[in-house]
């Protein structure tokens, strides 16, 4: 379909060598620490399931839940999820599933973090609504910025 | 910042905001409802990619090469017409249709909300790894 509302694409210059930011990809503990997920004890295999729940405050019973698809060492790995699978009263496990890619390369000293996460135009419409939901937190500051300014004024 | 459980301050400022926040969030909800709602549905898809070329195109452009009937789009059409996302044009005599596409920028931001959400897990990423 289209591209533009298919797929979501990053990159990220780290001042790291290509192992170390691998090792922070694919060792699931890492992984866990900075995405904020307890994955204690957990490891990434191809092809097979890892779920841990979301260590972020007011998020907690979120379980993260993903299957991972290619491991190529210190260049690739993938998973596949429900995005924004949030509400424990849904079972998502029916809808179709976004493929999330981490690709490493060299650049200069560092390393190059590229992510594509695709698959966005399969997700039913109602689901996308979700979203929205999420991003409320943005509009919430807003309103509170103009909550304090009539309130001062 | 006090917390909000006087029960008398319901004509404070705080309250009214909190009651158009509540006014306009509900009908930002209501608004992508109903464009998700339009695009929810193979055909109407495939109208908006062919009218995403830009130009306004007739019922019967919007029909050649496919199988669906011309009352079949113009109900469609009709669909994509009252959720915003397309209108109509006078061209001479004949009827076209075109897209609308700020409200294509609207579904465009669920996506940009999501690419936020990965903006801050690989930053915290970054900072993970360069520490």
């Amino acid at each position: 379909m289209n591209t533009t509302t298919d797929r979501i694409e990053r990159q990220i210059q780290i001042k790291a060598p290509r192992s170390k930011v691998w090792r922070a990809i694919a060792d699931a503990e890492a992984f866990g620490d900075w995405f904020g997920v307890a994955l204690k004890g957990k490891r990434f295999v191809s092809g097979e399931r890892v779920s841990g729940n979301i260590t972020y405050p007011g998020y907690e019973h979120v379980v993260w839940n993903v299957v991972i698809e290619k491991i190529e060492p210190e260049r690739l790995l993938s998973f596949r999820w429900h995005p924004y699978a949030v509400d424990p009263s849904v079972d998502y496990s029916h809808e179709p599933t976004t493929l999330v890619v981490f690709e490493l390369e060299d650049a200069g000293k560092g390393t190059l973090l590229r992510l594509v996460e695709s698959g966005f135009d399969k997700i039913p419409a109602a689901r996308r609504l979700e979203v929205f939901r999420m991003n409320s937190g943005g509009w919430d500051q807003q309103m509170r910025n103009i909550e304090s300014y009539v309130a001062a004024h | 910042m006090s917390p909000r459980t006087n029960p008398r301050a319901a004509n404070t400022p705080r309250k009214r905001v909190a009651a158009i926040r509540r006014t306009l969030r509900n009908r930002t909800l209501q608004k992508n409802a109903s464009i998700f709602a339009a695009l929810g549905d193979p055909t109407r898809l495939r109208l908006v990619a062919a009218l995403c070329t830009g130009s306004a195109l007739s019922i019967a452009q919007l029909t050649s090469g496919t199988d669906i009937t011309r009352q079949a789009v113009t109900k469609h059409l009709r669909v994509l017409a009252d959720a915003g996302l397309v209108h109509g044009v006078k061209l001479g005599r004949e009827r076209r249709w075109e897209l609308e596409p700020s409200r294509i920028d609207d579904a465009r931001r669920s996506l940009d909300a999501i690419a936020q959400q990965w903006d801050q897990a690989l930053t915290k990423l970054k900072a993970f790894v360069e520490r």
